[in-house]
């Protein structure tokens, strides 16, 4: 490794061994994976380091709901660093039940090209 | 007073009852779901997070989708179920008494009974945490109902005392919701959750995990104002001098899982050391046709586990009805198992003779995490009948084994088996994961 090489360390969490994996960045900017055990550790890192994405899971206000609240998630991931703007737009909406599992509550959020969709039926305040 | 007869009564029904009542119903028999909340589904559903469901269904789930699938289910199905309705005792006989707001005093005369009441969190109590008793302390679980159920934020400013899945997992929910989480304390020198949780709930966050401290002083009189931590040393004595104080206005604790065994109990069923009933290979308990599955009988990582564990439940409860129901056929002849060496418990806890030739599923958890170990069986007379070896253990990661004891060469006649995780012998040089 030569002096002018940026190392970052990758935490594996595809298994519970979890493994600490560098991604070694040269003076040319070429990066290279050092540390992974198996081959879906490799991806896991290269995924995570080049775009770090996530699946969002959280709640959106409902009116005339047998509960207050829906859980909600995104139906698949986005990037990390847009999680706060998209919790933000969640914060401002609300659905309305009758709700059924998989209802599209937002679509397309923030051009993300995902989907807020319910987590679970929620029938109507009787 | 109201009057049901049943063939199966199941007590609960979250991943494990709703499992459980698919699983019999479709053999055709009489299933009543009895559940004290206000709805069916159990504590899944409030485990708003995804990571579900890729056992059961192949496929990523959050909880509440998990359980609705069961739930459509059991209404497809027209299995009957009881709401707001709380089991208050059940007998040898399988007989069980409840109550609910509408009916009253309820007597349910089963065949058999499956018990699917879950786990309850550890308080502070339990952990004896000296101090005032202010507002703002909750059990994470509790925290975590309030504010993805109820819609209500516990506070503002938290520190979480654990870094149990439940802990780590409501660190990021509040930071979802506009929170401060100042840290995440545990005492152990290792995260107790899993790695994946420690990254993505964490490490994503920057929110600091505190290893090997505790909490040691509680903070306020009417609100939290803040707590003590401090180092913790090998014994669990607290280090003088490292005592700190954090300002926050609500602690959780996330401390542990106790299967909810108070009916189990009182109806006279053997308890095990982790808290759930002793069950035979088919998860019976000592008391004839009645069943224990989920976490109940023991605190799984994954609501998935619970399920497969309930079918099983569901199955056994099954063949008890059309074999032995009514008659006069006990299970007496049986091997004890029980938990060596870097095994805090197994289950099950008995392994009926006559089942030796059958795959028989153990499920145990260490008390260390250990790195290249090998799994051993031996009976009484210590001789080693059967061994696996394993990379990585560490508590909070369930081990499940699947055994022929009689293929393995198990003496039938042998009183004990016992389990100890050992460090690998030096000549192996075969590694599974």
């Amino acid at each position: 490794m030569s002096e002018s090489s940026v190392v970052k360390v990758i935490r594996c969490i595809v298994c519970p061994t979890g493994c600490p994996i560098n991604a070694i960045t040269d003076k040319d900017g070429n990066v290279t994976f050092e540390g992974y055990t198996c081959k879906r550790g490799l991806e896991y890192a290269q995924q995570e380091y080049h775009e770090p994405k996530r699946i969002l899971t959280t709640t959106m206000q409902v009116e005339n709901g047998f509960l207050p609240l829906i859980p909600v998630r995104t139906n698949k991931p986005i990037p990390k660093d847009r999680l706060k703007d998209v919790l933000k737009e969640i914060a401002k909406k609300n659905s309305k039940a009758p709700i059924k599992m998989g209802d599209i509550l937002i679509e397309n959020v923030l051009d993300l090209d995902a989907h807020i969709i319910a987590s679970r039926d929620l029938p109507e305040k009787k | 007073m109201k009057n049901y007869e049943i063939d199966v009564a199941i007590v609960g029904s979250g991943g494990a009852g709703l499992a459980a009542a698919i699983e019999v119903k479709k053999a055709g028999l009489g299933v009543l779901i009895i559940e004290r909340d206000r709805e069916l589904g159990g504590i899944t559903l409030q485990c708003i997070h995804n990571g579900f469901g890729l056992h059961e269904f192949g496929e990523e789930l959050t909880g509440p989708e998990y359980v609705q699938r069961f739930i459509n289910e059991v209404k497809k199905l027209e299995i009957p179920y009881l709401l707001d309705t709380m089991v208050i005792e059940f007998t040898r006989d399988k007989v069980l008494y409840a109550v609910n707001n509408k009916e009253g005093l309820i007597k349910i005369q089963a065949k058999a009974i499956i018990l699917a009441m879950g786990c309850r969190e550890r308080t502070r109590g339990a952990i004896n945490i000296p101090g005032f008793r202010p507002s703002g302390i909750y059990t994470a679980g509790q925290a975590q109902r309030f504010v993805n159920v109820e819609g209500y934020l516990p506070g503002k400013t938290y520190v979480i005392l654990g870094s149990g899945d439940i802990g780590m997992i409501m660190a990021r929910r509040l930071i979802f919701e506009g929170c401060q989480v100042k840290a995440v304390v545990e005492i152990n020198p290792y995260a107790s959750g899993l790695i994946r949780n420690q990254v993505q709930c964490l490490e994503d966050y920057n929110i600091p995990l505190i290893l090997g401290y505790t909490v040691t002083k509680i903070h306020g009189r009417d609100r939290l104002q803040g707590v003590s931590i401090a180092k913790i040393d090998t014994n669990f004595d607290r280090v003088i001098g490292t005592e700190r104080f954090i300002e926050c206005d609500t602690l959780l604790l996330s401390v542990g899982l106790i299967p909810e065994n108070e009916l189990t109990l009182q109806a006279g069923a053997s308890l095990s050391k982790n808290g759930g009933p002793v069950v035979d290979n088919n998860l019976e308990t000592t008391i004839d046709g009645v069943f224990a599955s989920g976490n109940v009988l023991q605190v799984h990582d994954l609501v998935d586990m619970v399920s497969a564990e309930a079918k099983r439940a569901g199955q056994n409860a099954i063949e008890y009805i059309n074999t032995r129901h009514g008659k006069d056929v006990k299970r007496r002849n049986q091997i004890n198992v029980v938990p060596g060496e870097n095994v805090n418990y197994i289950k099950p806890d008995l392994v009926n003779r006559s089942d030796l030739s059958k795959e028989i599923i153990f499920t145990l958890r260490v008390k260390f995490p250990d790195r290249r170990v090998q799994i051993q069986l031996k009976d009484e007379t210590g001789r080693t009948f059967y061994t696996k070896n394993k990379v990585y253990v560490i508590p909070s990661e369930m081990i499940e084994l699947k055994i022929n004891l009689e293929k393995s060469n198990v003496n039938p006649d042998c009183k004990k088996i016992q389990l100890d995780i050992m460090p690998r012998p030096e000549v192996l040089v075969e590694e599974e994961e």
